[in-house]
């Protein structure tokens, strides 16, 4: 059979045939315009202000840029952003590791509820969570005076900081370390059990390796959110200058006192931790991934 | 079968760890949303009253609207998106891959400043709006793109897991039968890619509800025109209306509640 012949012969499907380009065309150009469209709809929308607001940032020059950190105001809440969201992470790494297990493992009443308040952090906007708190524990609540009268205050103190941080990012962490704890292979874990392994050194020694990567990207992504959190802490915070002002808040005051130069300039440095922690954060996921295959 | 044997604290210490859990969620979530709901019921006439002043109800209805648009247009992109980015190779791939994620680094205040700077006085695209006559700061086109901004990788995320899943094998017998591009996705990959393209869009709602600090930058709160939900509260909180804030932050927590329903329906690997 010549290839004419082939091509011509009526059981082979139409757009197998080779001759039928006209359809593969018409994809080609889809594929371009889908890929064009795209591509133009995230350079402006993300890379074009990001852009603007790195240029700008930048355009102060390396002493610009250090005075613009190093000022008193500025310094003070770039240390409490990252001393907080530091305690955040370790936090929510450890409970989010301990969250995930109980969800994973053990069937206790109540799970499907449990799995819908860690999920809620995610739906819930995060100034409300911020509100949240504030009636909790604000001067004129029953928790707020309580806690007064032993010389504890949270709300407008640092305590309502962390306590924000802790709500937000409750979730990343559990559902990091979820699903590679679900399809971990049991064998080596009976393995161990059955050689006579106590719990803890079944835990330390087969279980926890496997999941390193992804509590470690999961804690990564605490942090990284913890540093950005801007919502909560407008409404907890109280916003007072070296105390509870953490450096987004200071950013949006820097834009409102007309100082776009010093806001840039802090935003610059804080999107250089968020950059780097970013891209760390995907070599684990990437880690993990290959782990699993 | 093999479950007696995997590890398993014993009594105490199982149930210890479950009681820490269980009091850290109470603790950090629980609690709170208590406060707030039993706040709100304490002072329910005054509450009402507040929330259905017009200012507030506008406030809510422009931040539907948005979530509205962003739902649409990021909706599309996110499918897009996901498409180019699973099914396609190109040169700057990993660049636009990288791009996407971005918003989820940068502080909404960020944001911001970002196009603050563009379409701000000075700005680089400020001779192009004004060419065009049209004014995007303090404006209801800056609520738009700030939330597009916020909203933009969710959808995209989670319909390129799915896609990333089910493969072109059955899109190819498709094309096989003869069908066109369009019948394909229409037929194939859209039912295919459902449960990504639901869960992504209900992130996409729930954020563009929510965002607080970029529409408070580009938009300016002003009363009646560019207050959003968050906003208004933000603003009732600065003026000392503790029950109007409470209120609006209710019905926002409510709205996520529903959100969340559809949230826990998401397939959990490996299950």
């Amino acid at each position: 059979m010549t290839t004419r012949e082939l091509q011509t012969s009526s059981w082979i499907p139409r757009a197998a045939r080779p001759a039928d380009t006209s359809t593969a065309r018409a994809r080609n150009r889809w594929t371009l315009l889908l890929r064009g469209g795209f591509a133009g709809y995230v350079t402006v929308l993300v890379a074009l202000p990001l852009l603007a607001l790195v240029v700008r940032g930048l355009s102060v020059g390396p002493r610009g840029l250090w005075e613009a950190i190093t000022a008193p105001v500025a310094a003070d809440a770039l240390v409490l952003s990252l001393v907080t969201s530091l305690i955040a992470a370790v936090a929510n790494g450890l409970m989010g590791l301990a969250i995930a297990w109980v969800l994973v493992r053990w069937d206790i009443p109540g799970r499907k509820l449990l799995s819908a308040l860690v999920d809620l952090p995610f739906a819930i906007p995060t100034l409300v969570a911020g509100v949240l708190l504030v009636a909790l524990y604000g001067p004129q609540t029953t928790a707020g005076s309580v806690l007064s009268t032993y010389g504890l205050q949270i709300a407008f103190a640092k305590g309502g900081v962390v306590l924000a941080l802790l709500f937000v990012t409750l979730p990343f962490v559990v559902r990091a370390v979820e699903p590679v704890l679900r399809e971990l292979d049991h064998a080596e874990e009976e393995a161990a059990t059955t050689l006579g392994a106590s719990t803890w050194t079944t835990f330390r020694r087969v279980l926890l390796p496997p999941l390193l990567p992804a509590l470690a990207a999961g804690t990564v992504q605490v942090f990284a959110r913890s540093l950005a959190e801007f919502g909560s802490l407008a409404a907890v915070s109280g916003n007072i200058p070296h105390r509870t002002l953490t450096a987004p808040v200071y950013v949006l005051g820097e834009v409102e006192r007309g100082e776009p130069a010093s806001a840039a300039a802090v935003s610059v440095v804080l999107l250089a931790v968020a950059l780097a922690l970013q891209l760390a954060s995907r070599s684990l996921v990437a880690l993990v991934d290959k782990r699993r295959v | 079968m093999s479950e007696k044997v995997l590890i398993r604290p014993h009594g105490g210490a199982r149930w210890a760890i479950v009681a820490v859990v269980v009091a850290y969620v109470t603790v950090v979530i629980v609690v709170p949303l208590f406060a707030l709901v039993a706040t709100v019921a304490g002072d329910l006439r005054r509450v009402l009253e507040e929330i259905l002043d017009p200012g507030a109800l506008h406030a809510l209805m422009l931040s539907a609207v948005v979530a509205v648009i962003a739902l649409a247009v990021n909706g599309v992109a996110g499918v897009v998106g996901a498409l180019v980015l699973v099914r396609q190779r190109f040169w700057g791939k990993r660049a636009l891959d990288a791009l996407i994620d971005m918003p989820l680094a940068v502080s909404p205040v960020m944001t911001g400043l970002a196009f603050l700077l563009l379409f701000g006085r000075g700005g680089w695209l400020r001779p192009v709006l004004d060419a065009a006559k049209l004014e995007v700061m303090f404006a209801f086109p800056g609520l738009v793109v700030a939330t597009l901004f916020v909203t933009l990788p969710f959808t995209i995320r989670e319909v390129a897991l799915v896609l990333d899943e089910i493969g072109t094998s059955e899109e190819d017998a498709a094309a096989t039968l003869g069908a066109t591009s369009w019948q394909a996705f229409r037929l194939v990959t859209l039912p295919n890619i459902r449960h990504g393209l639901e869960l992504g869009t209900t992130l996409t709602v729930a954020r563009a509800l929510g965002e607080f600090g970029a529409v408070l930058v580009i938009g300016g709160a002003i009363s009646g025109k560019t207050q959003t939900a968050t906003t208004f509260i933000h603003t009732a909180i600065d003026e000392r209306r503790d029950a109007t804030a409470y209120g609006i932050a209710l019905i926002l927590a409510a709205a996520a509640a529903a959100l969340l329903v559809v949230l826990q329906r998401r397939p959990r690997k490996g299950t």
